[in-house]
Order: C-alpha cells, then structure tokens, then sequence
C-alpha cells in the first residue's frame, strides 16, 4: 500500500516545500543529537510524569507515551480547511443529539432507522425531553482525522464522550521546546497554550442560567488508577479548577455542592470524565462508586451542568457515525466538508454478505468499540483471527461495522534504525460553548511506531508528535 | 479546598517526614552496630531501631531475630510493613499524585523523582551502598521539604502540609527519646556512664544535632541536657516544643484564613502551652516516660481533631 507521506508527498524526491526545512534540520544534526535528545525527552516525561495506566496490566504499572522529535506539520491552508469541516461536524453533532432527544425529526424524516437510536443501549432515555443548559450535548471533541492524500481527510471517529489526549497536546508542545528549540524557531508555530482558558471559558458559557455570579467549575474523575489520570489533574491545574472525585460531591436539594475544609460549596459546571453508566448510581449503574448519587435529578432541575452531556455518547456510536453525510444535508442543508469513511453496517443483510465475502481487506469495528481494543484489520490479521471475526459477526452482525483499510499518511519518525516513515493520525479538540465553537490550532498526532501498522493508540503501542500548525 | 485533598496534603508529609526519620534511625543503629560490645546496650542497637520504629508487632510476626539484614528488609524495602521507607514513599506519592493540582510542579517532581529512584534501587546492595542509599533517602525528603518551602503558595494547601510534617516529627522525636532512654539503658549502667555516653550520642547523630548541642549548652553529653534539647528547647527545630509551635501557627493561620477556629486550634495551644511552662527538671521529676506516653496521647489527639475538624 503506497501511502501519502507528510514530508516526501507522493513521489521520492524532495520533501514538500512545507517540510524543507525540517529536512535540512534532520540532515543538519548528527545521529548522536538525536538520540540524545530521545532520551532526554523520555527522562523529561518520566520526571514530571506523564504516563498513563494499561488496563490489564498491573495497576502499578505506568507506561509512557512514546514522544518522536520529528514533528507533524500542517500548512495554515490545510488547517482552514480542517476547522471549517471540524466546526461544521460537531454542529451537526450537536443538532443530532438535541432532535433525537427531542422531536426526533431525523427518524421521522426517514433519515435512519428509528432502531438504531431506541434500542441503543447509549440512547439514554432518561434524558429525553431534557435539553441540556444552552442546548449543548458536547462541550469537548477529540476528533479522529486521518489523511490519505494532499486535499483527502477523512473522519474517523468523533469521540464526543470524554476524549482524552489533549495533555499530550500541550505537554508535547513544552517538549519540542525544550528539546528542539533551535528547529522550533525555524518555522512560526501557532500557539497551543491558549486551550486551558479557552476550555475555561467554554464550561463558565454553559452554566445554568439561574448560576449567581462566577460560575464554580470542577473536574470530576474516577480517581488516580483511571487512565487518563494524569490528564485529569494535568488540566484541572491548568484551568485552576478543583480536581474531584465522586466522594468529594453531594447532592442536597437537587444542588450539587463540593465537601471542602471550609464546609459545602455550591458546584454549577462540571466537566466530567466519568462515563455515562457510571454518573450517577441512583439512575445508571448502581455498583457505581464513582459518581454522585443525585446528580441526574440536579442536572434536571436545572442546577447544574455536565459536560459532555449525558446521553452524547451515542454518536459515537459507529452505525451512528455513518450517517454523518445524511445528517449533515439534513441539518445544516450544506455538504459534509470533512469526508466521513464508507461504513457497511453489517445489521443491513446486504453489508454483511459483502463484508463476510471481503473480511480479508476491511477493517472491522465494533459499534460501541473504542481506544483500538476489538477490532480486526484484515490486510494483516492471521486465518485464526479472520474466522474468530466471521464468527463473532455472523452471531451478532449489529454489533459490528466494516470500512475499507485506508492508507493512512505516514510521517518520518525516528527508529531504532533511523529516521521511517510510520502511519499517523490527528486528533484536534473543539470546543463548543454557549455562543461558539473554538478549536486550538494544533492537536494529538498518534504515531503507529511498528514499521506498516495502522494502529496508533497509546494502549496498543503508539507514539505521539507535536502537531505544528504553520503561520507561513 | 477540598477536604480530600487536605487529607493527602497532611499525609504526604507525614510519611515523607517519617522516611527521613527511618533513615536516620537505621543509619544511628548501623553505626552504633560496628561499636565493640561492651559499648552496646543490653539489646542490640538492631532490636532498638524496631522499637523506635513503632513496627515491632510487624516485625516480630515476620523475623524471630533483629539484625541488619532483617532490619533493612522490613524497614526499608518491605511492601508489608505500611511503614518501611519504600511504602512510606509509595503512599507519599500516591497522596501526593491524587492531588497534584494543590502541589507545585517543584515539590511534584522532587517526590516523583524519588520515588522513581527508590524503585530502582537494589535491596540486595552493599553495605556501603546502603550507607549511600540512606543519605539519599534523607537528601530526597530534604529537596522534597525544600521545593515545597521555595515555591508554595502561603495558603491552606501549604499549612496542612506543614501540619503533617509538624505532627509527624514531633511524634517521631518523642519516640526516640523514649526508646533510648527507658528500653535499652539496662538496669545496672548507671545514668553517665560509658554506655550512657554512646546511647545519647546516638540519640544526637540520628537526629543531625551534635553540633546544635555544642553550640547551645557548651558543655560535654549530659542526658538531660540533649532531652532538653530535644523537648523544651525553642532553638531547636524538632524539639517537641518548635514542632508545636509550628502546628499552633499554621492552625492559627487556618483558622484566620477561615474565619473560624475549633477544637484542633484549642488542643494544639494547650499543648503548647503546657510544654512553654515546664522545665527539664520538672519532666524527669515526673519521670521521661511518662511525660513521653502522655505526649503521645496529646500528639494523636490533636491529629484526631484536625481530621474531624477539616479532612473529612
């Protein structure tokens, strides 16, 4: 598969005049500088630890994202391109939740079948005919992009739940800086430093109306052996908000309040990083010891908001995600900027006979899959994998989708034997508040650091780069 | 703040002070080890590091017998003991990583480091090593203590942490004192004798304050003197006496801060006032020990007090 690379383009020569510089850094700075400053990044990281947690590896375990000092550059036109198709995206996402937990135009009009959205187990009835504080059901997107051409971007996933990444963002940012000033100042990066208020001031836009004064914002998270611990605590600094966990939250009067040193303090934003099914143990799951018992009967009286709404979860839904375009026309009568991939839902009869018939080029999903766990990549699955799937998917065909196996660009990345290229992606963060939708100019690039793969999640051994977006 | 994030805040603290104070405490007994015997107590300086510790139920259950290779297992690597310097750290950071936001990036990495280094470090090392690797425990509380001293902000976050510390040291001074002074002296050495001289030297190295002795009574190693020194002196920063008056104010601080104050404010205060009325000679009239048992109580209480009154 000959793919799109971000410095090289299609052919072998030159690098794309955007990365000319890059190129002659690489070339410039002897393989010894390089490794060093591997290292130093690795000890950088290790020190003010930014690791995060595997599930199912031992819970003392702290692994490391990877960092390559080669960063990935997007031209300012390029950039334009991807935040109006971004903005466009998470409108109509936004637009989607508010009919189907509302009139549900959308099915009415025949756009999807109503079974898809009712018997989803993410469509969360509790929260029909509850609109959110200013109609927002996603506060925070980390969208997927991934590039298989000079002008070809496509969508890959939304991740309007709890996206996570955007420490990486930042943290990588302060990284290049330290470790690579001299190619930084080579090029006029756009600044990524503006998130955190930007973030700010998207959860105060969105706090109940009836809120007195400042609004209180906290994060909530289901504590230090999540994951994305270290983001959690890594933004809750930077925003200057407390870090809570579910005991540290109580609901009196359907007010949410805070136990502090000083007594209950009244609580109106809260961006959590707690599942749906884990919220609230009165309403969703009941064993549940990370949420706050109460919390959906505050958000319905009004006294309190939660970003991402509850019941946003649903778009992420991967039978969901395939009608974008359709629900793109429908909503905004615009088309789709972004292309989204051609998805064969296998729960239609038709799709599931094609996508039994090809499992050896597509790449399987699960509808409600995420973070690269479950899913099988034909092109290099073994025989035994491919008869698992074909099982799985024959028994349970709704549970699944099929896309073809996309050549994602590749970007030159430093190796054990040098510099490669390896497959990536993007992950940009948009923010949606009462009045606008921001997006910091830059994101997560994920590098897929063995030599031909395609995954690049950080549980499945992926890197990370710095994402520059360029001024010139 | 958070009442939870007080509570790791002030525990942090605590167990980091009490790594220094292990260290400190198997570094004396090493040292007093390589004495010839007749320099020796009736028990053996290992079996005097135990008690000191407050982990001999532990560690009796574990080992029959205590010497410097069961003492460095337990004391400093064991995951078992909660209180071995390798768990002390673990649980430091732990507290410390469940509240990074209310720690600077400084004291952060300063424990994070430590920890990192502790992990690596080989249970099995030299004796010299050993020797090494416990003044870096006590380097590693002293960037930790530092980097929190240079950078935090003078708030509510910063005074819990202190009042951790405070607590911890003043419970720690008390218990060496007591352990060297009532358990190991046997019962025929009469107080200024030869071995008399080694136990309160001992006393003095483990707390770093030999010269802080010279300088403030000029005069050669009397045992009441270095308990002076240890209890009632102002001068002193782990005298019993500096500790409480370093938990009254950061109290004091909070309760200002707050606007009110309760029983932790009150408790910290009598104690602190009891110790300014006493003389050295009142304490060993009312006998050490028991001076010591009733300071204990008093120390818990008062961390009982600040538990209930804000960490909860």
């Amino acid at each position: 598969m000959n793919a799109f690379d971000e410095m090289q383009g299609t052919g072998a020569g030159a690098a794309r005049p955007l990365y000319e510089r890059v190129a002659r850094w690489l070339s410039e700075s002897p393989p010894e500088t390089v490794a060093a400053r591997r290292a130093q990044a690795e000890l950088f990281f290790r020190r003010i630890g930014i690791t995060f947690a595997v599930y199912g590896e031992s819970e003392q375990t702290e692994r490391l994202i990877p960092f390559d000092i080669i960063p990935r550059l997007i031209a300012r036109d390029e950039w334009a391109l991807l935040s109006k198709g971004l903005k466009q995206r998470v409108q109509v996402l936004n637009r989607f939740l508010n009919d189907i937990y509302g009139p549900q135009d959308c099915i009415r009009a025949g756009i999807l079948p109503a079974d898809l959205i009712l018997q989803n187990p993410q469509f969360r009835l509790e929260v029909v005919g509850r609109p959110p504080p200013h109609g927002v059901y996603v506060h925070v997107a980390g969208v997927d992009i991934v590039r298989t051409g000079e002008r070809d971007f496509y969508v890959l996933e939304d991740n309007a739940r709890t996206p996570s990444g955007v420490s990486y963002m930042l943290e990588n940012r302060e990284a290049m800086m330290r470790l690579a000033p001299d190619l930084h100042a080579r090029y006029r990066v756009a600044p990524v430093e503006t998130y955190p208020d930007q973030l700010l001031a998207t959860l105060k836009s969105v706090a109940p109306r009836g809120a007195r004064g400042d609004p209180t914002v906290v994060l909530l998270t289901p504590g230090r052996f999540n994951s994305a611990f270290y983001e959690h605590s890594f933004l809750a600094d930077k925003l200057g908000i407390e870090l809570v966990e579910g005991s540290d939250l109580f609901v009196r009067d359907d007010k949410v309040f805070m136990r502090t040193t000083q007594g209950p303090q009244r609580v109106d934003v809260i961006y959590r990083r707690v599942d749906d099914d884990f919220i609230d143990p009165l309403v969703f799951n009941p064993n549940s010891m990370l949420g706050v018992a109460g919390l959906m009967s505050a958000s319905e009286a009004g006294n309190v908001t939660l970003a991402n709404a509850v019941g946003a979860g649903i778009s992420d839904d991967k039978a969901v995600y395939s009608y974008m375009p359709e629900l793109t026309r429908f909503y905004m009568g615009e088309e789709p900027l972004l292309n989204n991939v051609p998805t064969w839902r296998c729960r239609e009869p038709s799709a599931l006979a094609y996508v039994l018939d090809h499992l050896d080029e597509l790449v399987v999903k699960e509808v409600a899959g995420s973070g690269g766990y479950g899913m099988l990549i034909g092109p290099t699955a073994s025989k035994t994998e491919i008869e698992t799937f074909r099982r799985k998917l024959s028994a349970s065909p709704e549970q699944f989708i099929a896309q073809p196996t996309l050549a994602l660009s590749t970007c030159p990345t430093f190796v054990g034997a040098g510099v490669a290229p390896r497959h990536v992606d993007l992950r940009p963060f948009v923010l949606t508040g009462a009045d606008e939708v921001h997006i910091t100019p830059g994101g997560l690039t994920r590098v897929a650091l063995v030599e031909g793969s395609l995954v690049v999640n950080s549980s499945q051994g992926g890197g990370a780069k710095d994402t520059w977006v360029l001024d010139d | 703040m958070l009442s939870r994030a007080a509570d790791a805040l002030f525990w942090t603290a605590r167990y980091v002070e009490r790594a220094d104070f292990l260290a400190r405490v198997i570094d004396a007994a090493s040292r007093m080890a390589a004495l010839p015997s007749q320099y020796q107590g009736s028990s053996t300086e290992w079996e005097s590091a135990v008690s000191t510790s407050g982990a001999g139920f532990g560690f009796y259950g574990v080992y029959g017998d205590a010497n410097e290779a069961t003492v460095r297992d337990y004391l400093v690597f064991s995951l078992d003991n909660p209180s071995s310097i390798r768990s002390c750290l673990n649980t430091a950071r732990a507290n410390a990583r469940s509240v990074r936001t209310a720690l600077t990036s400084e004291t952060w990495e300063a424990l994070n480091t430590a920890w990192n280094e502790l992990n690596s470090a080989d249970p099995a090392m030299s004796g010299e090593a050993f020797s090494r690797f416990l003044d870096w425990v006590k380097g590693a509380a002293l960037l930790i203590d530092g980097a929190a001293r240079r950078t935090m902000l003078r708030n509510d976050a910063y005074w819990f942490f202190r009042l951790g510390a405070a607590l911890e040291r003043a419970d720690n001074t008390a218990r060496i004192l007591d352990v060297k002074y009532h358990l190991l002296l046997p019962e025929s050495e009469a107080v200024g004798g030869s071995l008399d001289y080694f136990q309160w030297n001992a006393i003095l190295r483990e707390v770093s304050a030999h010269t802080a002795y010279r300088w403030v009574y000029r005069d050669t190693i009397r045992p009441w003197l270095v308990a002076d020194l240890l209890t009632l002196n102002r001068q002193m920063p782990r005298s019993l006496i500096s500790c409480y008056e370093d938990a009254s104010r950061r109290l004091d601080l909070l309760g200002d801060a707050y606007g009110r104050r309760g029983p932790s404010q009150k408790l910290a205060r009598a104690t602190l006032s009891k110790l300014a009325g006493l003389r050295i000679d009142d304490v060993f009239a009312q006998g050490l020990h028991e001076f010591i048992q009733q300071f204990l109580n008093d120390n818990s209480r008062l961390g009982a007090a600040i538990h209930d009154q804000y960490l909860t």
